[in-house]
């Protein structure tokens, strides 16, 4: 619309993926760790919208309809499985007792 | 010199990013997403894809955001969790993840500080059209592999949800028998 | 027909060790006797029967298989009877025979009566197979088959450790001399292109390393000198086990290589000279050990070693006529004299020491008698024993090789005289120190008894000119190993003669029964005698104690220090490696974002 500059756009992508993946490494909740993939995945959606924009091409936006798809797959099977470790006993949703790969 | 809406929605969703990791408690987190969703829908405009801003509102805020508030609501956290979170977040813990996130951004700033090469000229709208005709173009394939996806998704959370002791009620904690 | 029976003769004995340690001891004492004694009895009765039909010159070959073929070398397992052959197969199987029904008797109380059975009838299966090979590897066969059977003899009673040291001393002792002749006969194998027997005979190879290495073999099994050490400590085993295997077959079975591969021999006269200085040397410096020790079994051991002297003595001087007359003679007289020891040491409560018997000639008389008529024989009193033919043809022999061998050897029997007449005067003359009980049954008498009278009378199947001209196993022999030698001045015979007489004499005046005690020697001659010469301290020092000091040395394996530090590497990289997968979710992310750190870090800056 105006002078924004794709590459501030990416400045900001790569700041908003590094503070998701801070949240990844840092959390234990599952919940929370799922929320902040939610932010890297739009971090790189916005990389893309912010090329396209930068070369005009609508293939950017095409690849944004992408992540939207594998965001929305993800966190529908993400949340299943949260849902299904809290019923099989274990509230607390702690990701450091994955690896006891049972109930 | 970036304009000013610009400014102010990168500055709110880095800050509401930051928050949504540092929350104890899961709704504030989530609510604070939903407001980065909300702000990376304005950049979205501002960068001139309206579409991909309609999109991220109706499907990211709304759908997926609702997804977590119903998963949010059936964990049925309360205070003891909210005080493990707290336990669980102990300063000691930042210090690893942050020391790979600052690499990492540092690795990222130099590659996006460089002058980047000269487009077409200051950005375009690109409307609904172009992607629709763009996706339905040369990207079909690309749509089925997204429906393909999609129905993975849908197959794998019914089957992972499903109640594997078909007692019927399977509505959590109620019918578990803990940990082995 | 003949060719089956030497078959059977070697597979019923093999028969009855299968069944015998089969069995694993469940079988009755009895039956393990009459399976035990019975296999190598007709074993015994066959080997009559083929006597008697094949005492013609013809040998009997029977081949059974081929054993392996390869380019340039082959070889098969056969059997052959030739008259030597078939003189150490009445030996073994006429001597084994009743020593095995002596054993019914001794061990009868043994609640492994079984397993000794069983290795006793492989013993003789084995030193079958050693006098029958046509083919040197499978006489090796046998030769090892003796000795592995030695050496579990020996052990028999193994819950003592001192037995299963002598056994094990045996076997290594005897084991580098097995090493040696293996050498040899790989030698051979290159050299002459076979190991058959006949050919190899044929057309002897002018070897002298083979020829000395071979020597090693005999040497080490016959215990002469300087590998002589293990057959005093054998005696470890059961009497009957000294009697068969460490008196007379096993040990002899050095004196049966040389004979039969004579001509190998013959064509290296610094090895026939090594073979007579061999013997001279034993049959000295074991007849002077015999002459002080105390346990009665030790005393018949050096005297083994002395007479087994003897035999070489007359290898090395070429009398082959006269040295198997002797083995021959020698099985008989010092099974003989095992036996009747073995009797003695039975009635007085499993006591060897010969000075605190004494005065048991009138509790036993028919032990006596024996124990007196192997003793004659072992000395050689004229005329009368079979010892006394033997040796005189050994006289004779290293009279015509090199008086000075002569010489050796009638000191040798002077002192032999005197040892076993000291024996005798000490054991069964003089005041009592001990009360035999019980009686000797009928199954340890017969043994005694037959061989009593084959001592005394044996040796007229040949006798010198001058008393009779009998030459029958001489003449046997002649086809292999032509004709016997001339012999020397009569008054080599009656100085032959005295000499056994003079020492008995010599016996009576040190040890006639007095009314004192006696008193073992304590000086230290005496002492170093008994020992036998120092010669154990002196592989200790040399060997064994080195060998120790290296074992100690390498006990943390220094040369396995750079393979253990691989291997210790490699299992420290992989606990490392290990330790990543944790199974822990932000682990597993923080390595990607590390990885993916680096990767961008590479890409950014080149």
């Amino acid at each position: 619309m105006s002078t924004t500059s794709p590459a501030q756009a990416l400045l900001l992508a790569a700041v908003l993926f590094a503070t998701g993946m801070l949240g990844v490494l840092a959390r234990r909740n599952l919940l929370l760790m799922l929320m902040s993939i939610e932010i890297m995945l739009n971090a790189a959606a916005l990389a893309f919208i912010a090329a396209g924009a930068r070369w005009h091409a609508p293939q950017g936006q095409v690849m944004f309809l992408m992540i939207l798809s594998l965001a929305a797959a993800e966190a529908a099977i993400g949340l299943a499985i949260i849902l299904r470790l809290h019923a099989a006993g274990r509230p607390t949703l702690d990701a450091d007792t994955g690896n006891r790969l049972k109930g | 010199m970036p304009d000013l809406p610009f400014l102010l929605f990168s500055l709110v969703a880095a800050a509401a990013a930051i928050m949504v990791v540092t929350r104890p408690i899961a709704v504030h987190a989530l609510l604070y997403l939903v407001v980065v969703l909300l702000a990376l829908a304005g950049l979205f405009f501002a960068l001139g894809a309206p579409f991909a801003a309609m999109l991220e509102i109706i499907i990211y805020a709304g759908a997926v955001m609702v997804l977590f508030v119903f998963v949010v609501m059936m964990l049925n956290l309360g205070r003891p969790d909210r005080d493990r979170e707290r336990h669980w977040m102990a300063p000691a813990v930042w210090i690893g993840p942050s020391l790979l996130s600052g690499l990492l951004l540092a690795a990222l700033w130099p590659a996006l500080r460089a002058a980047p090469p000269a487009g077409p000229g200051s950005p375009t709208v690109i409307g609904p059209e172009a992607v629709g005709i763009m996706l339905y173009g040369p990207y079909v394939l690309s749509v089925e592999l997204a429906s393909f996806l999609l129905l993975a998704g849908l197959i794998s959370a019914f089957h992972i949800g499903r109640d594997i002791r078909g007692t019927g009620t399977g509505t959590g904690t109620g019918t578990g028998t803990g940990d082995a | 027909m003949d060719a089956l029976f030497l078959k059977l003769i070697v597979a019923f004995p093999l028969l009855a060790a299968a069944i015998l340690l089969l069995s694993a001891g469940r079988m009755p004492a009895r039956a393990t006797c009459v399976i035990g004694t019975g296999s190598v009895g007709l074993s015994a009765l066959m080997a009559a029967r083929v006597a008697t039909h094949a005492t013609s010159p013809a040998s009997l070959h029977v081949p059974l298989w081929s054993w392996m073929r390869v380019e340039g070398f082959s070889t098969r397992i056969a059997f052959t009877l030739d008259p030597l052959s078939l003189v150490m197969m009445l030996v073994v199987t006429f001597v084994g025979f009743l020593i095995l029904l002596y054993a019914c008797g001794y061990m009868r109380d043994d609640p492994d009566i079984a397993r000794f059975f069983g290795y006793m009838t492989l013993f003789v299966a084995a030193m079958l197979v050693l006098v029958f090979s046509s083919d040197l590897l499978s006489l090796y066969i046998g030769w090892e088959g003796v000795g592995i059977c030695s050496y579990l003899l020996i052990g028999f009673w193994h819950i003592d450790s001192a037995n299963v040291a002598a056994a094990r001393k045996a076997f290594i002792v005897t084991r580098i001399g097995d090493a040696a002749m293996l050498c040899g006969l790989l030698l051979l194998a290159t050299r002459a292109g076979t190991l058959e027997i006949a050919p190899l005979l044929a057309a002897p190879p002018a070897s002298a390393t083979a020829a000395f290495l071979l020597l090693g073999g005999a040497v080490a099994k016959s215990a002469q000198a300087p590998l002589q050490t293990w057959l005093p400590d054998a005696m470890a085993g059961p009497t009957p086990v000294s009697a068969l295997i460490h008196a007379a077959t096993m040990v002899t079975a050095g004196v049966y290589l040389i004979a039969r591969l004579h001509p190998l021999f013959a064509a290296v006269p610094a090895a026939m000279a090594t073979v007579a200085l061999i013997g001279l040397v034993t049959l000295l410096l074991a007849a002077g050990s015999a002459l002080v020790q105390t346990d009665i079994k030790r005393i018949l051991a050096y005297s083994t070693m002395s007479q087994i002297g003897y035999m070489f003595l007359a290898l090395g001087a070429g009398a082959w006529q006269a040295a198997i007359f002797h083995l021959v003679t020698h099985a008989v007289f010092k099974a003989l004299l095992f036996m009747a020891a073995g009797a003695v040491i039975l009635r007085v409560h499993h006591r060897q020491d010969i000075y605190q018997m004494g005065g048991l000639a009138r509790a036993m008389p028919g032990v006596f008698a024996a124990f007196l008529a192997g003793a004659a024989a072992l000395a050689g009193l004229p005329l009368l024993t079979a010892g006394f033919y033997s040796k005189e043809m050994i006289l004779q022999g290293a009279w015509h090789a090199n008086p000075l061998l002569w010489a050796g050897a009638l000191l040798g029997a002077l002192a032999t005289a005197v040892y076993i007449f000291r024996c005798i005067f000490i054991v069964f003359f003089g005041p009592r120190h001990t009360d035999p009980t019980g009686r000797t049954g009928a199954t340890m008498a017969l043994p005694l008894l037959c061989l009593g009278i084959l001592a005394l009378v044996g040796g007229w199947i040949d006798m010198p000119d001058a008393i009779a001209p009998v030459h029958l196993l001489s003449r046997l022999l002649s086809p292999l190993f032509g004709a016997p030698t001339a012999e020397g001045p009569s008054w080599l015979l009656w100085t032959g003669s005295l000499v056994p007489l003079a020492g008995v004499g010599l016996a009576w005046l040190l040890w006639r029964p007095r009314i004192r005690a006696f008193t073992p020697p304590e000086d230290a001659v005496a002492r170093l005698a008994r020992t036998g010469w120092g010669f154990d301290t002196l592989y200790d020092t040399l060997v064994v104690r080195p060998f120790v000091a290296l074992g100690r040395l390498n006990q943390t394996d220094i040369c396995d220090r750079l393979s253990d530090a691989t291997a210790a590497t490699a299992r420290a990289g992989g606990r490392m490696l290990g330790r990543m997968q944790s199974g822990q979710v932000r682990r597993y992310a923080g390595w990607i974002a590390a990885g993916t750190i680096a990767a961008l870090c590479l890409g950014a800056w080149p």
